[in-house]
Formats: C-alpha cells, structure tokens, sequence
C-alpha cells in the first residue's frame, strides 16, 4: 500500500530538510494517525504521497506506483487510487454538492450513468442525503468536510489520505468525521490521517505515527499521542 | 467516458466558464476585437495602396523605337523576338502613321500640321510583368536587331517598385507586432480568470485529471472567445471601412485613384480575423493555464 525506504527530502530553494531518512509501511486496511507539531514535515509526507514533491533520496511506493521514476504523465493515474481530504475542503463554490462529487468522477472518465448511481450512494454514506443541490457556502463546516470526503470516496480508491481534516470544526463535528472515516476504513478503505490534535488521537485505539523535524520518533499500535515532543 | 461524452462535457464547461466569468469575458472579447480592427485596417490600407501601385505599375510603359529604316512589315516582324523576351507581359505595335496621329492629338495645334509619318518611327509599346527589372529587360531589348533605342522611366519605376516594398514590410511586420500582442493580451486575460479558478485546477489536479483534461475547457473557451470577438470585428471593419470609403472617394472624385469595395475583401477579411480570433484564443488559453499545470 504505502513504503517509503530511507526517504529524504531538501528543500531545493530553502535548504530546508523535511523529511530525513524516513522508513513507513502501511498496510492495506490500516488507520493511521500521523501526529507532529507544526514544520514537523507532515505535509511534505503527504506531498511527497501524492507525487507533488519528488524525494531527493530513498524509496517510496504508493499503490505499486514507484514514485521515484513515476513520470508526469502518470501522475493522474496514482492520483486515481487515492482520495485526499483537506483541511479547508476545497470545494468548488459555484458547483453544488452532487456537482463536486460527480466532477470527481468525469476526471476518471466515468459516464452519466455510473455518476447518477454512485454518488447519491456516497453522499448517503456521509449523511448528505438531501442537500445535494445546495452550494458549499450554503453548509456548515462540518458537512463541507463531508462533501470532501464524499469526493475522495467516490471513485473507491484504495487509500485516503486526510491532511489535518478536523482543523476548522469544533469538537463535536471533529469527532462525528473521525467516526465517518473509521466507519469508512471498516468497509475496506485504508486511511491516513494527519492531525495534531492530540485529544482526537487519544479517543481512537490506532497505530500512531509521531514525526519531529523530519524524522520519524515513534511508531506505535497503542493508539496515544504519547511521543513526549513540545508543539 | 466515451468520446462524445467526454468531449460533450469539456464544451459545457468551456462555455458555462464563459458565462459564469461574464467581466472576464467581455474584456478577453473586445480586446481580440481592437486587435483585429487595428490588424485589418492596416491590411486594408495595405491592399488598397498595393493595387494602387498595380495600377500604376501597369500604366508604366517602354517604348521600343524599331530602325528607321525598317519598312511597317519588316518592324512587325520583330514582335516575335520582343514576346521572347522573360519579363514582357504584352507588346503593342504602333506604325508611324499612327504615332503621328497621337502625337497630333495630344498637341492640339495647328503648327503641328505640316508633319510627315517619316519623322516618326514604328515602335512598340512595351508592359512588363515586373517592373523591378524593368533595367535589365531594357538592356535586353537594346540588343535585338531592328530595335534603335528603348524609352523607359526607370527612375520611375525603381521608385513605385521602393514604396511598394516599404508599404509591404511595415504592413508586415505591423501584422506581425499586433498579432503577437494580441496573443499576449488574450493569454493574460484569460490568465485572469485563470487565477481566480487555481483552486479549481488544484483539485482537479489532486483527483487524477491528466493535463489535456484540464486544458480543454481553456482552450475552448479561448476558441469561443475568439470566434465571438473576429465575427463582431468584422461587422465594425464593414463599417469602418464603409465610412472610410465613402468619405474617400468623395474626395478623390475624378482621380484614378480608388477603393476596392468591402464585398469584395470580405469573405478573406472574414477568414482572416476567424483564423487569427481562433489561432489568439487558443493560443491564448493554452499559454495561460500552462503554469498552473506543472503541480
């Protein structure tokens, strides 16, 4: 599923070291929480996972795709197998819910009829049910997230990754999404989360990956943000 | 997706971007408007001063003086060697009887009464193809036999042939110039509203859409852009012109000098702005998302 070998990453431009000699393996089906304080390297990982940034050394395989030698014309087709959430959802405001979702599916080429079938299921599987003709700007925070993770979902990729995917909800709304994606990785799909918010990990039980100025400083199934690093 | 599908679905988005992006719109529009009004007048004026000189060039004449002593039928038989000549597009022969008549007409007056043929000589009235070698073909009649001398405006023509130039290479390179500012403006415009929809490409990008993807509702909507702004060009270059013309050939009454009529220049202007509006707005929409797909 995921394999980054000795991976390291400089910062062309700053000289910056994101990511030093990174070893990771997730496994189909997993739910991981990747936890670290801010300019810890956590959003490089991601980069680095979804081929935006190439490592400047080490191995990294997603999905059988080795992005070491993946050419850019091949991207899309890794980008494919992954749906990614973002903290501020990025959705587009002059398409409506069904229209975000489905907009996922004509980038891969799926037909009407695919569409007009697969997303009412995806949306009923977030809890979107009904407001599938409302505008982004017409929702509360929590259900933009939803409509993102209802675009990640749609075209069943293999991974999802979530950068930081509760840092504009309230407690309660962060907790139902968590719920949502572990309710997700039960059905099959393997889930990656980037957080920092360390009283959401404690309330799940999953393996907890703590990264520090690059380097990874604990790996483990105890499910605790319990690494010991200042934010 | 099927083919028609698919492109069924780029078309509604590169139009449906159009509509939702209306200011941005209308400024790419008439911006590929002025370029191609500024373009087009020029050319016009261009293809009215060249035909102009065609005209001219046409009037300018050499004439062939054959030998004095050569009889009507024997000057007649040089025709023959002066049509072999390379640059000769026509040959009239003129007797003497009949340049004497000319000359009397043109010089209206009784002093010219008593002349006689035999101070004229047969000649031929020579028309060139082109009369920027109007030296050489000279030099080359000079050395027929039975021709006595060669009258040429040479200086003349050196001259119509070095303003013709002048008008063709600043035409084109005023084409040229507008052309690519025109480019230049219509990839910036729609780099405008390119700007605003990086998310949007971001996305798109993020879910898997390969570059062409992307690219093609630009492109189309560039298309469509440029399509809209040549055909409503073309109807203000009518009315430009129209007016121009008018108020022209006022002017000119009774000169050679005229105009050639919008009809007749239409149907190439009209292909002319459809290509540049087309080649411009795609062009433009291709240059203007290429930095937002390099992620």
């Amino acid at each position: 599923m995921v394999l980054m070998n000795n991976v390291s990453m400089v910062y062309e431009n700053s000289g910056t070291v994101a990511a030093n000699g990174i070893d990771l393996e997730i496994n189909e089906g997993e739910f991981v929480f990747l936890v670290g304080p801010s300019g810890s390297g956590k959003t490089t990982i991601i980069k680095l996972l979804t081929g935006e940034v190439k490592a400047t050394d080490g191995e990294i395989f997603v999905n059988n795709f080795n992005l070491r030698k993946i050419k850019p014309r091949k991207l899309p087709m890794l980008r494919r197998t992954l749906g990614v959430i973002f903290q501020d959802f990025r959705l587009i405001d002059d398409k409506n819910v069904y229209e975000n979702v489905a907009f996922a599916m004509r980038v891969v080429g799926a037909n009407g009829k695919e569409i007009a079938k697969r997303v009412p299921y995806v949306l009923e599987l977030v809890g979107l049910e009904g407001r599938e003709k409302r505008l982004p700007q017409e929702l509360s925070g929590g259900e933009q997230q939803r409509v993102a993770i209802a675009r990640a979902l749609v075209n069943s990729p293999s991974l999802i990754i979530a950068d930081e995917p509760t840092g504009n909800l309230d407690p309660v709304k962060s907790l139902e999404l968590m719920l949502l994606l572990e309710k997700i990785n039960e059905l099959g799909t393997t889930v990656l989360v980037v957080t920092h918010e360390k009283e959401l990990v404690n309330s799940f039980s999953k393996r907890v990956v703590a990264i520090d100025k690059g380097s990874i400083v604990s790996d483990g199934m105890d499910g605790y943000y319990s690494y010991g690093i200042h934010e | 997706m099927g083919f028609m599908n698919k492109a069924g679905y780029l078309c509604k988005e590169g139009f449906r971007s159009i509509s939702t992006h209306g200011f941005m719109s209308f400024a790419s529009v008439t911006i590929i408007i002025a370029c191609l009004i500024i373009m087009g007048s020029f050319s016009l004026l261009a293809v009215n001063i060249d035909l102009l000189i065609d005209k001219l060039e046409s009037e300018n004449e050499m004439l062939a003086f054959v030998d004095e002593d050569f009889s009507e039928k024997q000057a007649k038989q040089i025709e023959s060697k002066l049509t072999a000549v390379e640059n000769i597009n026509k040959v009239e022969f003129m007797s003497r009887d009949e340049a004497m008549e000319n000359f009397k007409k043109e010089y209206d007056s009784s002093i010219f009464d008593a002349i006689e043929p035999s101070v004229f000589r047969h000649r031929y009235i020579i028309f060139l193809d082109d009369i920027a070698l109007m030296s050489e073909t000279k030099a080359e009649i000079e050395q027929i036999s039975g021709i006595a001398d060669v009258s040429a405006q040479i200086e003349i023509s050196q001259g119509l042939v070095t303003v013709r130039n002048i008008v063709g290479a600043v035409s084109l390179v005023l084409i040229v110039i507008l052309f690519i500012v025109s480019v230049f403006i219509m990839s910036n415009t729609i780099k405008l509203t390119t700007f605003g929809r990086r998310e949007e490409i971001a996305i798109m990008k993020m879910v898997g859409a390969t570059n062409s993807f992307i690219r093609t509702p630009f492109v189309i909507e560039g298309l469509v852009l440029g399509i809209i702004g040549a055909g409503i060009a073309l109807l203000l270059q009518y009315g430009i012109y129209t007016l121009i013309c008018d108020k022209v050939m006022t002017s000119i009454a009774g000169t050679f000098v005229s105009v050639i009529p919008f009809t007749i220049l239409a149907l190439p202007v009209g292909l002319v702005f459809l290509g540049v509006g087309i080649v411009v707005g795609a062009f433009g929409g291709t240059i203007a998302i290429r930095n937002y797909l390099k992620v």
